[in-house]
């Protein structure tokens, strides 16, 4: 894992997102086993307490569950992923949005960069 | 109960006063940076817990009693400079922390040193600096203690080896004791910490949860350690 934290946002949002990508994206699958709290701390270079407020908050917010005696798994429950997935898609979005606007650039504008873009990635 | 507690704890060496009334207390469990710059009363703090310096005024209990026999048994204690027998090797180390510490585990230690590609053989006054440096934090890290003071760790080491300990100690801490860290290298240790405690000259300036740190200021500990210290 990437070590290195936005300085301006707490660890354990950030370690959130990260899970929260890994899961959209399908590197972590529905009902894979977590390694341990102390583990993905060591791995993430973090505080255990830290990776475990992450945890906690995923798993109230249904990305993950504990299975009391053998830890904890990735949520099977597709939708819940899929609302994952659109959430993440509209922060980026909106993100870029914001850039493009600074700019100056009109809606049209940023479409075509986009479609532009798009083409050169097909074609290479 | 507090596994440290400072109450109103002052030290002066003669006229010039280290620490001034200084009142904070560290929870078990908590990873803590004690952080200031050079000679803002760190080390002071870190002796006066460990009984190498007498209070001139208020105390400094560990887990509710003032440093003794019993402390010193609570604590393990890395020193910022060398404090072992240069003419011993790594394995007679080991050997002499056994019989001094009831609660140290020697295959960690031998474990660690393999990780680090030390050989047991190797005399102390042979090593570089910086092996010295992880000889002793292996040791510190190798004592099932209820709080570990560590003073300035990672200061002589390369980054891949600085993570390595840092790894160590996340890993080797159990969940109910605690870490104190004293360092001025904030940005290294910033995302293993729960806590961080702010001494600037003898006087707590800011003592906070990472987290909150980060959530209510906007940057990060070490952006605030540069405007709290900014010469």
């Amino acid at each position: 894992m990437d070590t290195s934290f936005r300085s301006n946002e707490p660890i354990y949002l950030q370690l959130m997102e990260r899970f929260k990508l890994s899961i959209a994206s399908g590197e972590l699958l529905p009902g894979d086993k977590l390694r341990s709290v102390r583990d993905l701390a060591i791995w993430a270079g973090v505080n255990p307490n830290t990776m475990q407020r992450a945890l906690s908050e995923l798993e109230r917010d249904g990305l993950i569950y504990t299975q009391r005696t053998s830890g904890k798994y990735v949520t099977e429950d597709a939708e819940i992923v899929s609302r994952v997935k659109t959430e993440l898609a509209e922060a980026k979005t909106a993100e870029y949005l914001r850039y493009m606007r600074s700019l100056g650039l009109s809606s049209d504008e940023i479409s075509a960069f986009i479609s532009k873009k798009e083409d050169e990635n097909a074609n290479s | 109960m507090p596994i440290l507690e400072a109450r109103s704890l002052t030290k002066r060496y003669g006229s010039t006063p280290a620490l001034s009334n200084v009142s904070f207390a560290v929870e078990p469990g908590r990873i803590v940076g004690l952080l200031g710059p050079n000679g803002s009363g760190k080390t002071t703090l870190i002796k006066l817990a460990n009984g190498l310096l007498q209070p001139t005024g208020g105390e400094i209990l560990i887990d509710g009693e003032k440093p003794g026999a019993r402390s010193k048994s609570l604590i393990s204690y890395l020193p910022e400079r060398i404090n072992v027998p240069l003419w011993m090797s790594a394995a007679e180390l080991i050997k002499f922390y056994d019989d001094f510490f009831a609660d140290f585990d020697p295959a960690r230690a031998q474990e660690m040193l393999r990780n680090l590609g030390i050989g047991e053989k190797m005399r102390i006054k042979e090593m570089s600096k910086g092996t010295r440096e992880k000889v002793q934090l292996i040791l510190a890290m190798s004592r099932r203690a209820k709080l570990y003071m560590l003073d300035e760790p990672i200061g002589g080491v390369d980054p891949a080896t600085r993570d390595y300990i840092l790894a160590t100690i996340i890993s080797n801490y159990d969940p109910s004791a605690s870490v104190i860290i004293s360092t001025h290298l904030i940005a290294d240790v910033e995302s293993v910490l729960d806590d961080a405690l702010f001494i600037s000259r003898g006087e707590i300036v800011l003592y906070d949860s990472v987290d909150h740190i980060r959530e209510s200021r906007g940057k990060s500990v070490d952006g605030v350690f540069r405007e709290v210290f900014r010469c």
